[in-house]
C-alpha cells in the first residue's frame, strides 16, 4: 500500500488574479460611500481626512496640496480595493453556485406539482433518475446514486438512501438513477447552497470577536495620534511655526493604523475564502477563529486515524505447520472473500489470483452459526474465522490471546479441522499521522482519540498514532460529557462526525465539523462543512484559524512600526523652518519639507496594495511552539516594519524630488 | 571618592536594599490582602463606618467606593483649608485661597501633591497634619487596593466580586503604611530631619521656617506622594540633611511599588511572573537613570539648580526615581537640567508612571499595558489572546484602552490650550522650546498624578489651577474605573488553561515585547510635542 495521507490538494489560483482586479475596482468607487466607510472607523479618518484636503485643494490650488488630496484618496480607495478583491474571489465561486439553483420543480408525494422555491419543511418530494433535488432534505424512502458535484467539486456519484447516516441530500445536486422520497428539511432560500453563497460572498459577514476586539485597539490608536496631532497645532503655534490643515491632515494618516485598517476586512473575507477553497464552509467567522484556539481535537479511530477497516498484517503458524502452508491455506480461504479484511489477508499473502484449479472449488461463504468462511477444494476443506469457531491447541490459543491483547483480531485458519495458524487482523494507523499528532502537539493541542473498541485495543492503537489520550468503548453519550468536561477546565473542543448520534456533540463542541456524507441533523448541528468528508482535515482548519489571526496581529504590527519612520520624515519636514537643529532628524536625506511629506503620504497609500497578497494569502505558518511563533513575527512584522519605511520613503522621495513644485 | 563612582556605590546600595526588602514586603502585602482575619483596630473601624469588612463587592461597588471616599476627602481638605483660620498651628496664615484649596485638595487625595502654594507661608500644621498627610496615607492605600482588586481578577474565575475597598483601603494603611512610615520617621530623625511644632527656629538672627517634617517625609516617599511640608522638599535641609538621608528617601518612595510585583507574583502562584514585570521597570528605571545621570554630568553647567550636599549622581538618581515613581519630591530643580535630563524626567511621567510607578497604580498600569502588549503578541501566535489565565477580548481591550487614552487626552488637549492662552506668557519664565517643556512638564506631572514641577511656571493663575486640577482628577479616576471594570470582567471568565500553546508571560521574549509597548505607546503619542520642547533643546 503506498497510499499516504495527502493533504487536501488546495487549489492554488493566483493570489489576484487580473480578472478579479479589473472587477474590484468599480466596486473599490462604490465603496467611497460614506455608509460603508463609517463601518471601518480608521479608514473613516483617512476619508474625512480626504474631503477636506481635497477643500483646500481646490479653494487654493498648488501642486503640493493637489498631491496629498489625490494620494489620500488613492489610500481609501486602495483600502477599499484590497476589500473587493477579496471579496470578488467569493464572488466567483458564488455565481457558479447560484447556478445550480435552477428552478428545479418538485413533485410532491401526493401527485401536486409546485415550483422548489415553495417548498414548506416536512413536504415530501418524489425524485426520479435524472432529476433535481428540489430542496435540502433526507430520503426517507428507497435508495439513488447522486451526482453532487454542483457542491463539492467531486465527479464520482454518490449513494444517498433512506434511514442511516447517508440520508441527507443537498438541493440543486442531480439523481442520476433510481427514484427516493425526500422530507424537506429546509426553507427555501435557507438551504445549504443558499447559506454557501451567502458565506463565500461574505454577505452576511459580522465581525468576529477578536476583530472587534483588535477594531478597538485600532481606534483607540486612532485617537491618541488625532490627539497628538490636534495638540500639536497650538504647539506649533506657541513655537511660531503654525502648520497648515494640509500638512497636519498628512501627519494623521500616515500615523493612525491605516495598513491594518485597509486590510482588516479582506483579511477576514479572506481567512473563510481559504477554507471554501479546501471545500470546508464555515457557518460562521466565528467558528474559524475558534479553530485557532482549539486545545482539544476528538478523532474517530476509525476513518480518521486509521484506515477505515482492520487488515491482515502478520501471520503466525502454530503447532508445526510451516509458514507458507499457513499463507497458502490463508489465500485460499479468503480467494472468495469479498470483504475487506480477506482482501486484507489477500493482499499480504502476495495478491495471486485464482488459477483454474482453484475456481472449480467450492466457496463457504461466512455464516453466523459456523463463524468461519474457506472453500472445499477436493478432500481439502479450509477455513478460516473467529478463534471461538475452532478446536484450540494450547499453543493457538496462547497465539490468539496474545494478539487479542495486543488490539489485534485474531482469525485462525484451519485445513480439516487442524489449525495451521493465526491471522493478525489489526487496526492499521494511516501513515504520518505520528507526525501529524507531533505537529498539533507542539501547536499546543492535545488529541484525544475515540472509539468503540475495549480500552486494550484502543491503547494500543493510541500508542501506535502518537495520540495523547483516547476515550475506549465510546457511545456517544461519553463523547458528549467529556466534550463538556474539556469545556468545564476552560479548553475549546473541535470534533468531526457524520451519524445523527454526533448531532449533539457537534452542537456541544466549539468547533463541530460535519461531514458532508452525514446526515442533516449532524451538518446543521456542527458549524462547519467538509464537502470531502475528510475527517483529517479539522487539522488544516486548526491552521486556517490560527493563520487568520496571525496574519491580523502581525500586520497591525507592521502598521505601528511603520510610525517611527513617518515621524522622522514628518517632524523635521514641519519644523525644521523654527528649529533648524530638528533638521537632523532628516535621515532619510529627503529633498524638501513638501517631498518628504508627499513621499510619506504615497508610501502609507502603496504599501498597503503591496500588502494585499499577504492579506489575501495570509502569513506563513509553520506549527511551533507560541514563543518560537511570536519571535518570529516580531522580527519580520516588528523590525521589518520599522526598516521598510525608512527605505521605502527614500525611495519615493527620489522620484517625488523631481515633481516641480515638490522638490 | 570621586562623585561618579559615588554616585555608582549610591546606585549598587540602593539596588540590594530593594532587593533584599521586596520579598518580605511583598509577601507581607500579598498576606495583608489575602488575610481573612481582622484586628480589633480594624474591626473598630469598621464598626465606625458600618461595614460588613467580609462582604465581597463587585467592580462597581468598588469603584464606587474609590469615588465616593475620594470626593469626601476633597471636600473634607478643602474646607480644611478654607476654615485655616480658626484652625490651631495656623501662625497667621489665614485661610487658604479658594482656587488654590481646591487645586490643593485634588492633588492631595489623587496623590499627585502638586503644590501650587509655598507651605511656609500657606499651610498650618494642622491643616498638614490632618489634612494633608492623612490623605498621603490613604490615597497611597487607594492606589494599592485598586492594584490588589485588579489581581484578584485574575485570581478569581466566574466570580462577581473583587474584595472590599474599605477593607483593602484600611489594611493598607494600619498594615503597611503606618507602621513602615513611623520606623522610618524615627529613622530620619536619627539623620537629622527635623521633627517640630513651632513655625520656626531662629539661625543667625533669621527666623528659618520649620515644621513636623520627620513624620510626612516618611510617608511622602514610602506613598508615593511627594508633597514637601517645606517648599524646597526634599532639597531643604531639613527634609534631606545628607547623602544618607537622601538614599533613605530614595529607598523609600521606590519600595512599595518594587515590592508589589513580588506581591502580584506572589498571589498569582507564580514568582516569575512577579520578576518579569520588575525586570521591566528595572530596566526603563536604569536606562533613563543613564540617560538623566550622562546629561547632567556633560551638561554646561553640572550643578545648576542641583544641592550642592547630592551633587550630580544624588540628584539624577533621586530625580529619575521620583519622576518614576509618580512621587514627585524633588531634591534638585528639573527646571534647570539639561534639555536631555530635564527631558528624561518628563518622559519618566509619559510612560504612564509604571517604571516602577506609584503605590499601586505603577502596578495596574503596567499590567494594562501587559493586556495590550499580550493582545498583539497573542494575535501573532494565532490564539485567542490572553494573559495569566484570562482571556483578552472586546470587554478586557475596551477597559484597557480607556485607561491608556485617559491621560495623554487630559494632558494634551490642557496643554494645548495652555500654550495658546495669552495669559501663559506670563507665566512661563522662558520663552521657546524650554518654555513649551515647562508646559508639558506641568500637565506631564498632573496627568499623570506625579506632582513634580519642573518650576519656571508660575501656576497660580485660575486657569493652571483648575486646568491642572481637572488633569489631576482624571488622569487618577478614569484609569481607575477603567481598570476595576477591566478586573470585574477578568473575574467573570474561567480560567483557561496552560497549554503548550499558550504563550509564556515571564522569559526575556514577554518582557521586551512588554518594556518595547511602553515606549512606543508614549514615543508615539508624544514625540511630536516632544520635538518642540526637549528634543528641540537637545539638539541644539
Amino acid at each position: 500500500m503506498t497510499t499516504t495521507i495527502e493533504k487536501p490538494v488546495a487549489p492554488k489560483p493566483k493570489v489576484v488574479a487580473r480578472g478579479h482586479l479589473a472587477d474590484a475596482v468599480p466596486d473599490a468607487f462604490r465603496k467611497l460611500h460614506p455608509r460603508h466607510q463609517l463601518r471601518n472607523p480608521v479608514m473613516f479618518v483617512v476619508w474625512v481626512g480626504s474631503l477636506l484636503v481635497t477643500v483646500f485643494a481646490i479653494s487654493d490650488p498648488r501642486v503640493f496640496t493637489a498631491a496629498v488630496a489625490v494620494w489620500l484618496w488613492f489610500t481609501v480607495l486602495f483600502a477599499n480595493l484590497a476589500e473587493a478583491v477579496a471579496e470578488g474571489r467569493g464572488k466567483a465561486q458564488a455565481d457558479s453556485l447560484r447556478r445550480t439553483k435552477t428552478d428545479a420543480v418538485a413533485r410532491l408525494l401526493d401527485g401536486d406539482v409546485l415550483p422548489g422555491a415553495e417548498l414548506k419543511i416536512g413536504d415530501l418530494v418524489v425524485v426520479e433518475a435524472g432529476e433535481v433535488i428540489p430542496g435540502d432534505g433526507d430520503v426517507v424512502e428507497g435508495i439513488a446514486t447522486v451526482d453532487e458535484s454542483a457542491i463539492t467539486g467531486e465527479s464520482a456519484p454518490v449513494i444517498r438512501e433512506s434511514g442511516g447516516d447517508r440520508c441527507a441530500v443537498t438541493g440543486g445536486t442531480t439523481v442520476l438513477s433510481d427514484r427516493i422520497v425526500v422530507r424537506i428539511t429546509t426553507k427555501p432560500g435557507e438551504s445549504f447552497v443558499d447559506r454557501m453563497i451567502a458565506l463565500v460572498e461574505g454577505a452576511e459577514r459580522q465581525k468576529t470577536p477578536n476583530e472587534v476586539a483588535l477594531t478597538i485597539l485600532l481606534s483607540t490608536l486612532t485617537i491618541i495620534f488625532l490627539l497628538a496631532v490636534v495638540a500639536l497645532q497650538p504647539f506649533a503655534i506657541y513655537s511660531g511655526g503654525e502648520q497648515s490643515v494640509v500638512v497636519l491632515t498628512a501627519l494623521l494618516v500616515c500615523l493612525i493604523p491605516t495598513t491594518i485598517g485597509a486590510l482588516l476586512s479582506a483579511i477576514g473575507i479572506a481567512g473563510m475564502d481559504r477554507l471554501v477553497q479546501r471545500n470546508v464552509l464555515a457557518m460562521s467567522g466565528k467558528a474559524v477563529e475558534a479553530a485557532g484556539d482549539i486545545d482539544t481535537l476528538l478523532l474517530d479511530k476509525t476513518g480518521t486515524i486509521t484506515w477505515g477497516n482492520r487488515r491482515a498484517t502478520e501471520f503466525v503458524p502454530v503447532d508445526g505447520a510451516s509458514h507458507d502452508e499457513l499463507v497458502a491455506a490463508a489465500r485460499l480461504a479468503s480467494l472468495a472473500d469479498g470483504t475487506p479484511e480477506g482482501r486484507s489477508i489477500l493482499d499480504l499473502t502476495g495478491g495471486q489470483p485464482a488459477t483454474e484449479h482453484e475456481k472449480t472449488g467450492d466457496f463457504v461463504p461466512f455464516a453466523a452459526q459456523t463463524r468461519m468462511s474457506g472453500i472445499d477444494l477436493g478432500d481439502r476443506r479450509i477455513r478460516k474465522g473467529a478463534a471461538s469457531a475452532f478446536t484450540l491447541t494450547a499453543q493457538a490459543r496462547e497465539v490468539v490471546d496474545e494478539i487479542s491483547e495486543q488490539g489485534g483480531t485474531p482469525l485462525v485458519v484451519a485445513e480439516n479441522d487442524v489449525v495451521l495458524g493465526v491471522i493478525r487482523l489489526s487496526d492499521v494507523v494511516k501513515p504520518g499521522m505520528k507526525a501529524r499528532f507531533a505537529e498539533l502537539r507542539a501547536m499546543g493541542i492535545r488529541t484525544v482519540m475515540v472509539t468503540g473498541d475495549n480500552p486494550l485495543t484502543a491503547k494500543a492503537i493510541a500508542a501506535e498514532a502518537g495520540v495523547d489520550d483516547f476515550l475506549a468503548e465510546a457511545k456517544p453519550e461519553d463523547k458528549m460529557a467529556l466534550i463538556r468536561e474539556e469545556q468545564e477546565g476552560g479548553r475549546l473542543v473541535a470534533m468531526t462526525g457524520d451519524g445523527t448520534n454526533d448531532a449533539p456533540a457537534l452542537a456541544q463542541s466549539d468547533v463541530g465539523v460535519a461531514m458532508n456524507t452525514g446526515t442533516s441533523a449532524a451538518k446543521e448541528a456542527g458549524n462547519m462543512v467538509d464537502l470531502d468528508s475528510d475527517p483529517t482535515k479539522l487539522i488544516e482548519i486548526v491552521q486556517i484559524g490560527k493563520q487568520l489571526l496571525i496574519t491580523r496581529g502581525a500586520l497591525t504590527t507592521f502598521s505601528v512600526a511603520n510610525d517611527l519612520a513617518k515621524y522622522f520624515a514628518i517632524l523635521p519636514a514641519m519644523f525644521a523652518a523654527i528649529y533648524p537643529q530638528l533638521g537632523l532628524l532628516n535621515i532619510m536625506g529627503l529633498a524638501t519639507p513638501q517631498s518628504a511629506i508627499l513621499s510619506a503620504v504615497i508610501f502609507n497609500a502603496l504599501i498597503i496594495v503591496v500588502l494585499i497578497p499577504l492579506a489575501l494569502k495570509g502569513v506563513r505558518y509553520t506549527p511551533s511552539s507560541a514563543s518560537a511563533l511570536l519571535r518570529r513575527n516580531l522580527l519580520i512584522y516588528g523590525l521589518g516594519g520599522i526598516v521598510t519605511p525608512f527605505v521605502g520613503i527614500w525611495l519615493i522621495d527620489l522620484l517625488v524630488r523631481l515633481i516641480p513644485g515638490i522638490g | 571618592m570621586s562623585p561618579t563612582a559615588a554616585g555608582l556605590v549610591q546606585v549598587g546600595i540602593l539596588v540590594v536594599a530593594l532587593a533584599v526588602v521586596h520579598r518580605p514586603l511583598g509577601d507581607h502585602m500579598a498576606r495583608v490582602y489575602s488575610a481573612t482575619k481582622h484586628s480589633k483596630l480594624e474591626l473598630a473601624i469598621y464598626r465606625l463606618g458600618r461595614v460588613d469588612p467580609d462582604a465581597g463587592q463587585k467592580w462597581s461597588i468598588y469603584a464606587f467606593g474609590v469615588l465616593g471616599f475620594s470626593f469626601v476627602s476633597v471636600v473634607v481638605l478643602y474646607v480644611l483649608q478654607r476654615i485655616q483660620s480658626v484652625l490651631p498651628f495656623d501662625f497667621g496664615r489665614g485661610d487658604v485661597p479658594p482656587g488654590m484649596s481646591f487645586n490643593t485638595a485634588i492633588s492631595f487625595v489623587t496623590n499627585t501633591n502638586w503644590q501650587s502654594y509655598v507651605p511656609e507661608t500657606v499651610m498650618g500644621h494642622t491643616v498638614q497634619m490632618a489634612g494633608l498627610t492623612v490623605q498621603n496615607f490613604v490615597s497611597a492605600a487607594v492606589g494599592m487596593a485598586v492594584a490588589v482588586a485588579l489581581v484578584r481578577g485574575f485570581l478569581r474565575h466566574q466570580s462577581d466580586r473583587l474584595g472590599n475597598f474599605w477593607v483593602d483601603l484600611v489594611r493598607g494603611v494600619v498594615r503597611i503604611l503606618l507602621p513602615i512610615s513611623f520606623v522610618f520617621a524615627i529613622v530620619l530623625i536619627a539623620l537629622g530631619v527635623t521633627m517640630s511644632l513651632k513655625s520656626g527656629v531662629h539661625v543667625d538672627g533669621q527666623l528659618v521656617a520649620t515644621a513636623p517634617v520627620a513624620s510626612q517625609e516618611a510617608v511622602k516617599e514610602l506613598g508615593t506622594n511627594g508633597g514637601g511640608i517645606l517648599n524646597a522638599n526634599s532639597a531643604h535641609p531639613f527634609e534631606n540633611p545628607n547623602a544618607w538621608s537622601n538614599l533613605v528617601e530614595i529607598f523609600l518612595l521606590l519600595v512599595i511599588p518594587v515590592s508589589l510585583t513580588r506581591t502580584f507574583g506572589t498571589l498569582v502562584g507564580n514568582k516569575k511572573q512577579g520578576y518579569v514585570l520588575l525586570s521591566v521597570m528595572g530596566l526603563i528605571w536604569s536606562a533613563m537613570l543613564a540617560v538623566i545621570w550622562v546629561a547632567e554630568a556633560n551638561g554646561l553647567r553640572p550643578l545648576e539648580g542641583k544641592e550642592l550636599r547630592f551633587g550630580v549622581p544624588g540628584s539624577a538618581i533621586f530625580a529619575n526615581s521620583t519622576t518614576s515613581t509618580s512621587t514627585g519630591a524633588i531634591n534638585s530643580l528639573h527646571d534647570s537640567f539639561t534639555g536631555l535630563g530635564g527631558g528624561g524626567t518628563l518622559l519618566n511621567m509619559l510612560f504612564g508612571e509604571m517604571t516602577p510607578g506609584g503605590a499601586g497604580t505603577g502596578l495596574y498600569s503596567i499590567l494594562v499595558m501587559a493586556i495590550i502588549a499580550m493582545f498583539l503578541a497573542g494575535l501573532m501566535v494565532g490564539r485567542t489572546p490572553e494573559y495569566l489565565g484570562k482571556k483578552l477580548g472586546r470587554e478586557e481591550v475596551t477597559a484597557a484602552a480607556v485607561s491608556i487614552l485617559a491621560m495623554p487626552t487630559v494632558l494634551l488637549i490642557f496643554a494645548g490650550v495652555a500654550a495658546v492662552l495669552p495669559s501663559t506668557g506670563a507665566a512661563l519664565n522662558n520663552p521657546g522650546s524650554h518654555g513649551l517643556s515647562e508646559i508639558l512638564y506641568a500637565y506631564a506631572s498632573a496627568s499623570n498624578n506625579n506632582g513634580s514641577a519642573f518650576a519656571g511656571i508660575t501656576v497660580t493663575n485660575d486657569w493652571f489651577q483648575s486646568s491642572l486640577g481637572v488633569c489631576m482628577a482624571f488622569g487618577r479616576f478614569l484609569p481607575i474605573v477603567a481598570v476595576l471594570a477591566l478586573a470585574g470582567s477578568l473575574a467573570a471568565q474561567k480560567k483557561v488553561p496552560v497549554t503548550a500553546g499558550t504563550l509564556p508571560t515571564t522569559g526575556p521574549l514577554f518582557a521586551t515585547l512588554l518594556a518595547g509597548t511602553i515606549v512606543l505607546v508614549a514615543a508615539l503619542t508624544f514625540v511630536p510635542a516632544l520635538a518642540l520642547g526637549p528634543i528641540a533643546e537637545a539638539l541644539l
